[in-house]
């Protein structure tokens, strides 16, 4: 697999290749079709953007103007009281923190261990590495449900349930990012590596100020699509948390919704909003990185 | 994967190098080629081989970390579990009781089970089929690059890094009859909605419709960079050659993606068959078992019922069918990689 970088650079030549030899050679589109494309693009558009527009506008409508028929499409006034409905209806400001202090923390961990086990694989001899690396890279077939009963058994043995502790730990254990950073540190020129342990430099000095800062913007993508995953993360705080102290964003979204049934729905959504709305803004900022990145994992 | 093992990368490849031409010149006048020099070299060194165990020693270190979280929170739980399988127990009673092949014997004669392999079956198979057609059917069309692709993409993408439980919870309001989309949606047409989350007749599918949704932005990313990629002077060479818009797609683009579409239906499948938050925010696998699929069953059993004999021996059946997919990747997709390297 080639680097992100030179995989974007390549797309953007390609496509920039066939916009100019494709106007002169080919045949124009004709105008039909153009608008035949369009069409379908904007029919994209409105399945893709509707339903999240529709999550949106309904946290900030009014209650009549949900409860009402024909459909009101854009609200005739804005308001905040879902928010403050969803916040005084269940713990909000609790479960924000377990999943800042879940997502943040284990984020850390996973890419740590990571970073230590893709420089490994690279950089450092071992006669027998590559039985290792099999071993690290198989572990991704092993369905996440099949573990859950035993996970959940061995962090109770260890006294963790309801604990940050039981939250974080079983999720750190990272073989897709290690596999990002893995193909990206390959591509590492070895020259730079031989002179500063010519110079003298250990390992660890070698792995902190020459490794990590030219593998930086595949740990910034590693990073970003971990965050994402462990944010989105459902079943295990489900069955790990017993107090609603405990819960994470996700898991106080079921909680809201048990406690207000399907009669209020804008203060339901306004608590999607609160769980999307961190995702949504980092998938905003940093879309290149996280398509580039998931597209190179699966694309290899 | 050979560049692992291949010394000329590794960091101290220019003092093994050094060393050789040492060696070389030392053993000069008796070896005569670079090649004796350098094994009589390494075999004599007891300086390389003490730094050989220290990268070794090194080597481990660093690994361990990752590689204990692995075991212990991966490979030991799901071998754990399948000997949880033989035995009754309820996460209480101190000693799990031997029941031997019972679970097993309960879980295939029992008609829910059949109906609950079938649910994961047909919400594993629409879901991936209708992202595979939907997905190669967008992502052809925003390679067409007409403007507002970008956008297009951008939004399709959207919903996959939305958690699954805000997903679940949108769609659940959506099909709501009275107040939801849904309503407008069939007013269209005249009709009225159906109770998509609380009939048995519709929960399925609305789970399906709601995942699909999710998960069709990425399928339709990874066709679209794989469109992107391919040989253009393919089509020139077609397209002189007279073949026009069909049978390009058929005999050049299709065979062309099959690789990529055959990965994405595994792992489509693989992800699809663990699928929880929407089922658990929407349906609840309800009603009745209507939208229950094994992962909902594991967790329905283990951690509702505490039926750890019923739950584990599902999850091992899990276990079984995605390994023997992902057997099937690896047997076809090895092919494919020899034939690249």
């Amino acid at each position: 697999m080639s680097t992100l970088t030179v995989d974007r650079d390549r797309l953007e030549t390609m496509t920039g290749d066939s916009r100019n030899t494709g106007r002169a050679r080919g045949p124009r589109r004709p105008l039909w079709l153009s608008a035949l494309l369009m069409t379908g693009v904007l029919i994209t558009i409105a399945v893709f953007s509707v339903p999240i527009y529709w999550l949106f506008s309904s946290a900030l409508k009014p209650h009549a103007d949900i409860y009402s028929w024909p459909l009101q499409w854009v609200p005739l006034e804005v308001t905040l009281d879902n928010f403050v409905g969803a916040w005084n209806a269940a713990p909000f400001d609790r479960f924000f923190l377990n999943s800042i202090v879940t997502t943040g923390v284990g984020t850390a961990l996973e890419i740590s261990l990571a970073i230590l086990c893709a420089y490994a694989f690279v950089f450092v001899d071992f006669k027998y590495k590559k039985y290792a690396f099999v071993l690290i890279i198989a572990s991704l077939m092993l369905p996440g449900h099949v573990t859950l009963i035993v996970n959940y058994i061995t962090v109770a043995n260890l006294g963790w349930l309801n604990s940050y502790a039981g939250l974080i730990l079983p999720g750190i254990a990272s073989a897709f990012a290690m596999f990002l950073l893995y193909q990206y540190m390959r591509t590492i020129d070895k020259d730079i590596l031989q002179a500063a342990e010519i110079d003298g430099a250990g390992h660890l000095r070698r792995m902190l100020t020459i490794v990590v800062p030219l593998a930086s913007p595949m740990i910034l993508t590693a990073t970003i699509i971990v965050m994402v995953g462990k944010w989105n993360e459902y079943v295990w705080p489900l069955i790990v948390t017993s107090t609603a102290d405990m819960r994470t964003l996700p898991i106080g979204l079921l909680f809201l919704r048990s406690q207000e049934g399907y009669s209020n729905w804008g203060v339901i959504m306004a608590g999607a909003v609160f769980v999307s709305l961190p995702m949504l803004i980092i998938f905003f900022l940093a879309q290149k990185r996280i398509i580039g990145g998931l597209a190179a994992g699966a694309l290899k | 994967m050979t560049t692992i093992v291949r010394p000329p990368r590794s960091p101290e490849a220019s003092d093994r190098y050094t060393a050789d031409a040492e060696g070389a010149a030392s053993s000069g006048p008796r070896g005569g080629s670079g090649l004796t020099g350098r094994t009589l070299e390494r075999r004599r060194s007891p300086e390389r081989r003490r730094r050989a165990r220290r990268e070794a020693l090194l080597f481990g270190a660093l690994i361990a970390p990752n590689l204990i979280a692995i075991i212990v929170f991966s490979y030991y739980p799901s071998l754990y579990n399948i000997g949880l399988s033989f035995f009754e127990w309820d996460f209480v009673a101190p000693t799990p009781e031997w029941v031997g092949l019972d679970n097993y014997i309960d879980l295939f004669t029992d008609p829910d089970f059949g109906q609950i392999l079938m649910n994961t079956l047909i919400f594993s198979g629409v879901s991936v089929a209708g992202s595979i057609i939907g997905g190669l059917a967008l992502g052809s069309l925003l390679a067409t690059k007409v403007p507002m692709t970008g956008f297009a993409q951008t939004m399709a993408f959207a919903p996959h890094m939305l958690p699954g439980a805000a997903v679940g919870i949108l769609w659940l309001f959506m099909f709501d009859p009275n107040y939801g989309l849904s309503r407008w949606a069939f007013s269209l047409f005249g009709a009225a909605s159906p109770d998509w989350t609380t009939t048995s007749d519709w929960s399925l599918w609305a789970i399906t419709i709601a995942y699909t949704w999710q998960r069709l932005g990425f399928v339709t990313v990874i066709c679209y960079t794989a469109i992107l990629d391919l040989p253009k002077d393919l089509y020139e060479a077609a397209a002189l050659d007279g073949a026009t818009g069909w049978k390009l797609l058929r005999n050049i683009t299709l065979p062309l993606l099959s690789p990529i579409m055959f990965f994405l239906s595994i792992t489509g499948i693989i992800s699809a068959a663990q699928a929880f938050d929407i089922i658990s925010i929407m349906t609840n696998g309800g009603p009745g078992i209507s939208s229950s699929t094994l992962s909902w069953m594991v967790y329905e059993e283990a951690f509702q019922k505490f039926d750890i004999g019923a739950a584990s021996s599902a999850a091992t059946v899990l276990l079984v069918i995605l390994l023997i997919i992902t057997y099937v990747q690896v047997r076809i997709g090895e092919k494919k990689v020899n034939y690249d390297s």
